[in-house]
Order: C-alpha cells, then structure tokens, then sequence
C-alpha cells in the first residue's frame, strides 16, 4: 500500500518536474505587452484588420508591422488603450471610423426579376447564372451571402429581399465587403450625410428600366454639390468619400431617390432612426 | 520480417480506430476536413510513439520490481497526460507553426483513447521495447490511416445529395461503419 503510493507519488513528481525544468528549457519569450494588447482588442477575431484574428493582430502591433489604430472594430477607445501600451501617442484624427453600406434599394417591388432562379440559394451561385435574377445586373441579390459573412449579426435581408446594415451593430470590419459577389457593400465614413445608394453604371434610360430607384446619371446631385463632393463612373454618380457633400438636403434633389440622407453615426437628420421607418424607406417611398 | 508483419497488422488488420474501435471520437470530432485530419494525426503519431515508449519502461522497470501490476491504468494515463504537456511546450519552442496548426488537438491527445489502448496493448502483447516502438506508431499511422480516408470521404458526402434524415452526423457513423466492414476484410492477413 505504501509502495504503491510512493511509487504513484514518485511518478506524479517526476513528471511534475520534469514539466517545470521543461518549460523553463522550452520558454518562449513573449513581450509581455503582446498579452496586454490582445486584452484591449474587443476579441471578435473577425479579421477586419487584415490579420488572422485578434492575436495575430496583437503579435503586428509589438512588432511594429501593424498600426495602433489598425483595429477597425474597436475604435478609438481601442486605439487610444493600444497606443498607451505600446508607449505611442495615438494620432485621435487619423482614425475615421467607417460603417458598411448597402448601395442598392432595388427592392422586389421597384427592380423586376429577370427570371425565376431556382438554384442553390447563395448569392454568389446567383451571379453567376447570366449575372443573377434581376434585371438590374448591378443589384442585390438578396440571398445574403454578406449577412452570413458578418460575424456580428449586423446584416439584415429586408421583406423586399435587400440586405441593410443595422448600424447599431456595424462595427466596419469589413466581412461583408468582400463576401458581395455584386460589390455593392462600401465601408463609408459614418461622418458622411448623404450617400447615394445604386451602383448601376448602365445609361439612364436602362438604369430607370431595371430599377425605378436607380441613378440615371442626370447629374443634377453633381451640379447641386458640386464635382469636388460628387464624381460620375460611368452613368452613376458616385459620392467621394474623402471629401462627402454635407448638405441632408441633396437627398431631394435626386429625380429617382437614388440619393439617401443617412446618419450612420445615429446623430438627428431627418432621416430613418428606427427599423420600420428604414424599411419604409428602402422599399422606395420619399418621393 | 516479423517488424513487417507488426506493420501491416496495426496499419489494416488490427486498424485502432476501424477494428479495434479505439479513439472513435477525435475520428468523428477531426474529421470534417482533411487539413485538421492530417494535423491530428500527426500529433497522435508523435504523443503515440513517445507515451507507449515511456510507458513500457515505466511498466518495466517500476511497477513490475514492485509487485503494482495493479497501478497500470493509472500510471500510464498520468505518463501520457505529461507526454502531451511535454510535447506541447516542446512544440511551442521548437516550431511554433507546427504548434499553431495543431492547436486544440494537441490537448485533446490526453484524452484520446486509443494512446492509452495501445500503451496497454504493447504490456498485454509482451512486445519488446522495440516491437512497442514500432507497433505504436504503426497504430498512430494506422489511426492516421483511418482519419484521412474518412475525412476525405466526409469532404465528398458534405457535397453529395444526402437524403434529409441522414445529413450530417448520421450517414458520417454509417459511412464509418461501412469502412469499418471494408477493414474487417483484411482480417486473416495477418494473425495476432
């Protein structure tokens, strides 16, 4: 009985250390602020940054390959704790913080299908069939390939088959963007008022017959704004994000309602605030 | 010659997971996609090699002398739980790629069934040291065997038009059990 528990004990010890001498011999130094940085990550692990999860992102920013403010989830409160960590001092106007945006309201009742699509319910396989079941060859799908590709649930397909961003829960990582086979999802700065949801480049009149929302490339937003807030691509006029028009009101100019007046950052504009009013607004009304 | 045979009896005919129904669940829980299958197997080849090795020597030269034939079960989970502890730091120095790939299923060893099978099977078997050396990491391999196929068959069920009630976890243990049937054909190949 003693034996077998001194034996047992003897075992238990010499594994034990030899586990202790073994960590000492095999230690991997980590900088200790390499753990601390990854405590002020918000942990979505979503990769927005460009990095594979949150660690990895913590092991750049030691490093010095990644920027404090490299972070688009956690936003300047993050930003602000990373550059204390590492010492920096954090440049508070170099962080903009961006939102994603749905450029299209090509609901079911404003944008005609061109078919009945049968097939595996992805927007991704969608596209690829003769560019998707719109006739709006630009428009969204609504399958949502980008909702399943948000990793916090802030993507939504509304009743007219759209998806929309719930602002509340956008955190800008970025996800979404890549995951739309249409590219019509852009990361916008939440500062920016007005913001014009189509990215149909077809000529007026084909645009206006796929869409009744769409941009017909009129250019009175362009002439209102003017060109330095407003750029045209082909037959779309295109907000330039770096330098946004800030004036609400460019919304009622738009023939089509193309152009939206939107607060991403929830500050008062007479704009949609809760859901059924932004679902009011999607489906085409404010004419 | 007689290596030879030991080979080709833990790789087919006495196959750990698919005859001898050892560590059926990393086999189910790991087997989704062929990257992690290949990880896992790796790591059980090395933790396999070394924990059956320590444990014959332990068995050996320590509780045999002392009458504690009794205290094997214990013994030998208390060695592979250090084992894997040991190959985890070791890993994390020595090539922390490696490391990051295995992840999770470098713990999760510990609790894989068929290390402690085979560290019996090698006292049960009155193998040499050698003949536990090579046994085991011809079970490993034999386990690794097990876990490619069936996740490469698992990448290609993922695809196929699987009747409703069967999806996922279920036509995966009737595939596995039908593999295991495939095995059962090698038996007579080998004796012992």
């Amino acid at each position: 009985m003693i034996i077998a528990v001194s034996v047992l004990a003897g075992l238990g010890l010499v594994a034990g250390f030899g586990l202790a001498l073994a960590a000492r011999f095999f230690a991997v130094e980590t900088d200790p602020r390499q753990e601390k940085v990854l405590d002020a990550l918000p942990g979505a692990n979503c990769g927005g940054c460009g990095f594979a999860g949150c660690s990895d992102f913590a092991a750049a920013v030691v490093k010095g390959l990644a920027p404090p403010n490299g972070c688009p989830v956690g936003g300047m409160e993050t930003t602000f704790k990373i550059a204390e960590i590492m010492g920096m001092s954090a440049d508070a106007s170099a962080h903009v913080a961006k939102m994603a945006l749905v450029l299209c309201q090509g609901t079911d009742d404003v944008a005609p299908v061109k078919f009945l699509y049968n097939g595996s319910a992805t927007c991704a396989s969608a596209a690829q069939l003769a560019g998707g079941q719109k006739l709006c060859s630009y428009g969204c799908l609504g399958f949502g390939d980008c909702q399943r590709a948000c990793p916090f649930g802030a993507i939504e397909i509304t009743e007219g088959g759209v998806a929309r961003v719930i602002r509340q829960r956008c955190t800008g990582c970025g996800n979404c963007v890549e995951a739309c086979p249409k590219n019509l999802i852009r990361l916008v700065p939440v500062t920016a008022r007005v913001h014009i949801l189509c990215s149909n480049k077809d000529k007026g009149a084909a645009a206006r017959k796929a869409c009744q929302v769409a941009c017909i490339a009129c250019r009175k937003c362009q002439k209102v704004a003017g060109e330095e807030h407003i750029e045209m691509d082909g037959f779309l006029a295109r907000i330039k994000y770096d330098d946004p028009p800030s004036d609400p009101a460019l919304a009622g100019e738009c023939p089509t309602g193309a152009i939206r007046a939107i607060s991403l950052d929830g500050s008062p504009i007479p704009i949609p605030a809760t859901k059924e009013d932004a679902a009011a607004s999607a489906s085409g009304g404010g004419e | 010659m007689s290596y030879l045979v030991l080979v080709i009896s833990a790789l087919f005919v006495n196959n750990l997971v698919l005859v001898r129904f050892l560590g059926i669940c990393p086999f189910l829980g790991v087997s989704k996609k062929l990257s992690t299958a290949l990880g896992m197997s790796g790591a059980v080849l090395f933790v396999m090699g070394l924990a059956s090795v320590v444990s014959w020597l332990v068995f050996h030269y320590l509780l045999k002398p002392f009458d504690l034939l009794f205290l094997q079960t214990l013994a030998f989970i208390l060695i592979i739980a250090a084992m894997v502890q040991l190959v985890e730091l070791a890993l994390q120095k020595l090539s922390p790629t490696l490391h990051k790939t295995l992840g999770i299923f470098l713990p999760l060893i510990t609790t894989n069934c068929a290390v402690l099978g085979v560290a019996m099977m090698n006292i049960q078997l009155e193998h040499s040291l050698l003949e536990t050396l090579v046994f085991s990491v011809a079970g490993a391999g034999g386990f690794g065997l097990a876990l490619i196929l069936f996740s490469g068959i698992r990448e290609v069920l993922d695809l196929a038009d699987t009747p409703k009630v069967f999806r996922g976890t279920a036509i995966a243990l009737v595939t596995a059990g039908i593999l295991s049937l495939a095995f059962q054909g090698f038996s007579g190949l080998v004796k012992g």
